[in-house]
C-alpha cells in the first residue's frame, strides 16, 4: 500500500517538477519575438516619440552578446490613434493577445478619465488592464502670456471671480490631464472658468502665445522649452520640479491642487496576461526605461522621466480612479 | 548673410549622400498614395536617433520637400493624389496626361515645385522674425474664415455643373463630421464601430481617387486586355518645358505667393495651398474654362504652392515651436530628439545645425527636380501599363496605403466603401474633388468654430468679425462668392445667346 502510494506521488511529483522546469525554461525564453507596443496615438506625437526612445534599447546584447533586457528582442511601435486615444484602447483591450507579445503604453489620467466619463463606450478600466511599469511624468503648469497682466496664481483667480465665466484656458483636450487641472483649479478657487480643448498640446500653447487665450494648462516640458515666451506661474505637482526650482506649485500658491493632473506614461497589458509572464516583464522593463542611453535622450529631447515599477502604478492607477471618479462624477455620459 | 558659411556642410560627403537618398526616397515615398509626407516623416524619426543632428534634419527635411512634389507623380499619372496637398494638382494634370502629355505635365510639376520651394525658403532665410509675428496672430477665428474661404472655392472646382459641386462639397463637410468631436467630447454618426475613429482624410482621398478609376479600368479592360487608355506619349523636351514654365509668371506668382502665406499660418496646410493657387489662377486667366481639362498654367499653380508652403511652415516651427503644417508638427519631435528647442537659440547657439539644415533644403529642392525630371522620363512606362495590370497594382496600393495610415482595417472598409459609392456618383456627374475638399475643410471650420464660440463667450459677434486679419478674409469671401455668381450669370447668358444664335 505505502509503496503504491509512494509511488504514485513520486510520479506525480516527477511530473509536476517536468512541468515546473518547462513553464521556467519557456518563462526564461520570453521574449522569443518581437513584442509590439501599441500606441493609441499618432506617430509624432509626444506619447509616440517618447515610446519610440524609452524601448530604443530593447534588443540590447552585453559585449558578450547576452540579452540584457527583453532576451535580445526588439520592441515594435504601432499606432493606433482615434478619439483621443478610444479607439486604441478599445481595441486593445477586446482584441489583443494575452501573451505578453502585444503591450500598449498608457497615458494616466486620460484612460482612467475616459473610462470614467464614457462607461458605456469605453471598454477599458483599471480592472481589465495590468500595469507593467511606468517610464515617464509631465506635470501640468498653469502659464499666461508674458503681456499678460497675471503675475501670480492669485491673480487669475482674483480676475475669474470678479468675472465669472470669462477666464479662458487652453488644453490639450478633453478629460486629459490638463482638463482634469482645470476642473481642480475651478473647485479650489471657487470660480467658474472656461476651458477650451485646443486639439493637441501644442496648439494649445498656441492659444496662449498667441493671446487667444488669457491663460492655460500644458505640459511642464512644453512650457519650459518656450518659459522665455511665457510666465509660467504654478505647477500642479506636489513638490516643485528640477526643471523649474522657482515656479511654486499650486499648493503653495495657495490652491488645493494636488498631482492628480500629472501625465504619466508608461507600458500595460491586457489581463488575462499570464503571471510569469507579466513578472519577466515587470522586472526587464523598468530596467529598460533606465538604461543610460534612454535616459540621456530622454533628457535631450526635454521630456520628464519618473521610472515606477509595476507594484507602484497599481497603487498610482488605484488612487486616481478613487480621485476621478468622485471628481468626474458630473460628467458621466452613460 | 550667416547662412552662407554653412553651405559647405552641406556638401559634406556623408550629408550630401544623406540628402540625396533622402530625396529619392521621398519621391518614390510620395508618390505611394497613403504615403502622406507626415506620415514619410514620422516613419523616418526613429532612424535618426543614432544619427548626427545635422544629418538627421537633412534627412528629414529632405523626405518633406520631395514628398510634396512626388505626391504629384501618382496623380497626374493614374489620377490618384499623393497626398491631400495634391489634389488641385491633378485637375489639370491628369487631363494632360490623357492627351499624351504626361511628361510635360511632370515637368512642369518638379520645375515649379523647385521655383515654388526655393523662394519658400529663402523668405525663411531673411524674413523669420517678421513672418513668426504674423503667424501668432492666427487664431480661431483666422482660421474659421480661411476655411470658410476654402469652401466657397470647392463648389467650382469640379469642373462641370456648379450644383453637383455644392452637392458634393456638401456631402463632404457632412462626412466630416462623423466620429468623436475633439472640442464637445461627443460622438456622432458613428452606428458602426468601423466610425467610432471618424473618416479619416488619406482613407477617404485614396478610395474617392483611386477605386473609381480601378472599377473603371476593369470596366474597360473586358473587350481588349490592355487597350491603351492614354494618347500616344508625346516626347517633350525638358529645355522647352523649362522656357514654357518659367514664362507662365502668373501662375508661378500666385502660387509661390499663396503658398508662402497659407505656410505661415498655423494648421492649415499644402492642401489649401494648392487648392487656392489653383483656383484664383483660373479666376485670373483669360480663359478659365480652359482649365480642368488640361492646362498647364493649373499644374504650375498648384506645385508651386504646395512646396513654396515648405520653408514658411518652417517659421513658426524653428522660431516658436508651433509647426505651420502636420508635417512640420512631426519635424518638431525631430529637432526635440537632437536636444534642439526651437526659439532664438536654434539660430545662435545652435546656428551650425540650423543654417546647415536650412540650406540642405535649398540643394534638396534642386535634388528634387533634377531626379524628378529623370522619373518624368520613364513615366512612359507606367502609361504604356496594361489596365488590368493596372487595376490590380493601385488596388493593392490603395490597401496598402489606406491601412498604413492608422494600422486599421476599419480605414479600409470606409476606403472601399466611399470609393464603390463615388464610382457611381461619378457616372452622374459628380467628381471627387469637392467631396474630398468638404471633409478637410469641414473639420478645420467646425472645430475652429467651435473653439471661437469658446473663447468669445457672448461677444461672439465681434470675436469673429472685428480684427484685421479676419475683414480682409471675409471680404476674400464675398468676392469669391460675388465672382462665382457672376461667372454663372454669365455663361448662363452666353448659353442662351448661342441657343437664340
Amino acid at each position: 500500500m505505502t509503496s503504491i502510494t509512494s509511488r504514485i506521488s513520486k510520479a506525480a511529483l516527477t511530473a509536476a517538477v517536468a512541468l515546473s522546469t518547462a513553464a521556467t525554461a519557456a518563462v526564461a525564453q520570453f521574449p522569443e519575438r518581437p513584442i509590439t507596443l501599441m500606441v493609441a496615438y499618432g506617430a509624432g506625437g509626444a506619447t509616440d516619440f517618447q515610446a519610440r526612445i524609452v524601448t530604443m534599447m530593447a534588443a540590447k546584447e552585453d559585449k558578450k552578446g547576452n540579452p540584457v533586457y527583453l532576451n535580445g528582442q526588439p520592441v515594435v511601435i504601432l499606432n493606433r490613434p482615434g478619439a483621443g486615444g478610444q479607439v486604441g484602447w478599445n481595441r486593445f483591450v477586446q482584441r489583443g493577445k494575452t501573451d505578453g507579445y502585444e503591450l500598449a503604453a498608457y497615458n494616466v489620467p486620460h484612460f482612467i478619465a475616459q473610462s470614467i466619463v464614457f462607461p458605456g463606450k469605453v471598454k477599458y478600466n483599471i480592472d481589465n488592464l495590468e500595469p507593467i511599469a511606468n517610464w515617464g511624468a509631465d506635470p501640468a503648469v498653469l502659464i499666461v502670456n508674458k503681456d499678460s497682466p497675471f503675475n501670480s496664481v492669485k491673480d487669475v483667480v482674483d480676475y475669474a471671480k470678479a468675472n465669472p465665466g470669462k477666464l479662458t484656458l487652453s488644453g490639450a483636450g478633453l478629460y486629459v490631464g490638463h482638463h482634469i487641472a482645470n476642473l481642480q483649479f475651478d473647485k479650489a478657487a471657487g470660480v467658474e472658468t472656461k476651458y477650451v480643448p485646443a486639439g493637441g498640446g501644442v496648439k494649445a500653447l498656441q492659444f496662449v502665445l498667441g493671446g487667444q487665450t488669457m491663460a492655460g494648462f500644458n505640459n511642464l516640458s512644453d512650457a519650459y522649452r518656450s518659459r522665455d515666451r511665457l510666465k509660467i506661474l504654478a505647477v500642479a505637482d506636489l513638490q516643485r520640479n528640477d526643471f523649474l526650482p522657482d515656479v511654486p506649485t499650486f499648493k503653495e500658491a495657495g490652491l488645493d491642487v494636488d498631482d492628480s493632473s500629472v501625465n504619466f506614461r508608461g507600458v500595460m497589458a491586457r489581463k488575462g496576461t499570464p503571471d510569469d509572464v507579466i513578472a519577466v516583464l515587470a522586472d526587464k522593463v523598468p530596467a529598460m526605461f533606465k538604461d543610460k542611453k534612454v535616459i540621456g535622450k530622454m533628457k535631450e529631447g526635454g521630456s520628464p522621466m519618473r521610472v515606477m515599477t509595476r507594484s507602484e502604478v497599481q497603487a498610482m492607477w488605484k488612487e486616481r480612479q478613487d480621485y476621478l471618479g468622485e471628481l468626474l462624477k458630473e460628467l458621466r455620459k452613460p | 548673410m550667416e547662412f552662407i558659411q554653412y553651405f559647405a556642410e552641406v556638401f559634406t560627403p556623408v550629408n550630401l549622400l544623406i540628402l540625396v537618398f533622402g530625396t529619392i526616397g521621398g519621391l518614390l515615398l510620395g508618390a505611394t498614395p497613403g504615403l502622406s509626407p507626415t506620415m514619410a516623416v514620422a516613419l523616418l524619426i526613429p532612424f535618426t536617433f543614432q544619427m548626427e543632428p545635422a544629418a538627421s534634419l537633412i534627412m528629414l527635411g529632405a523626405v518633406y520637400t520631395s514628398t510634396v512634389a512626388g505626391g504629384a507623380v501618382s496623380g497626374i499619372l493614374v489620377n490618384i493624389p499623393g497626398a491631400p496637398a495634391n489634389i488641385a494638382t491633378i485637375m489639370d494634370g491628369h487631363p494632360m496626361a490623357n492627351q499624351g502629355r504626361a511628361t510635360e505635365a511632370l515637368h512642369y510639376c518638379f520645375i515649379s515645385s523647385l521655383i515654388g520651394g526655393v523662394i519658400g525658403v529663402v523668405l525663411l532665410i531673411f524674413f523669420t522674425p517678421m513672418l513668426a509675428q504674423l503667424a501668432l496672430r492666427f487664431g480661431p477665428a483666422e482660421l474659421f474664415w480661411i476655411s470658410i474661404f476654402g469652401i466657397t472655392i470647392i463648389a467650382s472646382l469640379g469642373g462641370g455643373s456648379i450644383l453637383k459641386g455644392l452637392i458634393a462639397g456638401g456631402v463632404g463637410l457632412w462626412l466630416s463630421t462623423i466620429g468623436y468631436n475633439p472640442v464637445l467630447g461627443e460622438e456622432r454618426f458613428v452606428f458602426t464601430e468601423h466610425l467610432a475613429g471618424g473618416i479619416h482624410v488619406i482613407a477617404a482621398l485614396i478610395g474617392l481617387f483611386a477605386i473609381p478609376q480601378v472599377l473603371s479600368l476593369v470596366a474597360s479592360s473586358g473587350s481588349s486586355l490592355g487597350k491603351a487608355k492614354y494618347a500616344e506619349l508625346r516626347s517633350h523636351s525638358v529645355v522647352k518645358s523649362f522656357v514654357y514654365n518659367v514664362r507662365r509668371i502668373k501662375a508661378l506668382t500666385i502660387g509661390t505667393v499663396v503658398g508662402s502665406i497659407v505656410g505661415v499660418i498655423p494648421g492649415a496646410g499644402g492642401q489649401i495651398a494648392g487648392l487656392v493657387a489653383y483656383d484664383q489662377t483660373k479666376k485670373m486667366s483669360k480663359d478659365p474654362s480652359r482649365f480642368g481639362k488640361g492646362e498647364p498654367d493649373g499644374v504650375i499653380a498648384a506645385e508651386s504652392a504646395n512646396n513654396a508652403m515648405v520653408g514658411p511652415s518652417l517659421v513658426p516651427l524653428l522660431t516658436l515651436g508651433i509647426p505651420g503644417s502636420p508635417t512640420a508638427a512631426v519635424l518638431l519631435g525631430g529637432l526635440l530628439i537632437n536636444g534642439l528647442f526651437p526659439g532664438p537659440d536654434l539660430f545662435t547657439v545652435h546656428g551650425a545645425v540650423t543654417w546647415t539644415f536650412i540650406n540642405s533644403l535649398l540643394v534638396g529642392q534642386v535634388l528634387m527636380m533634377v531626379f524628378g525630371l529623370m522619373i518624368a522620363r520613364y513615366s512612359v512606362f507606367v502609361t504604356r501599363i496594361p489596365n488590368h495590370v493596372m487595376a490590380a497594382a493601385v488596388i493593392v496600393l490603395a490597401i496598402f496605403g489606406t491601412y498604413s495610415v492608422q494600422n486599421s482595417i476599419s480605414d479600409v472598409i470606409v476606403m472601399l466603401v466611399l470609393g464603390t459609392l463615388m464610382y457611381f456618383a461619378a457616372r452622374v456627374g459628380f467628381s471627387a474633388a469637392p467631396l474630398v475638399l468638404g471633409l478637410i475643410l469641414g473639420q478645420l471650420t467646425e472645430t475652429n468654430f467651435l473653439q471661437g464660440r469658446l473663447i468669445a463667450g457672448d461677444d461672439a459677434w465681434s470675436y469673429f468679425l472685428d480684427g484685421p486679419i479676419n475683414k480682409i478674409v471675409i471680404g476674400l469671401c464675398v468676392l469669391s462668392i460675388a465672382y462665382s455668381i457672376f461667372n454663372e450669370r454669365k455663361q448662363i447668358l452666353r448659353r442662351r445667346r448661342e441657343a437664340a444664335a
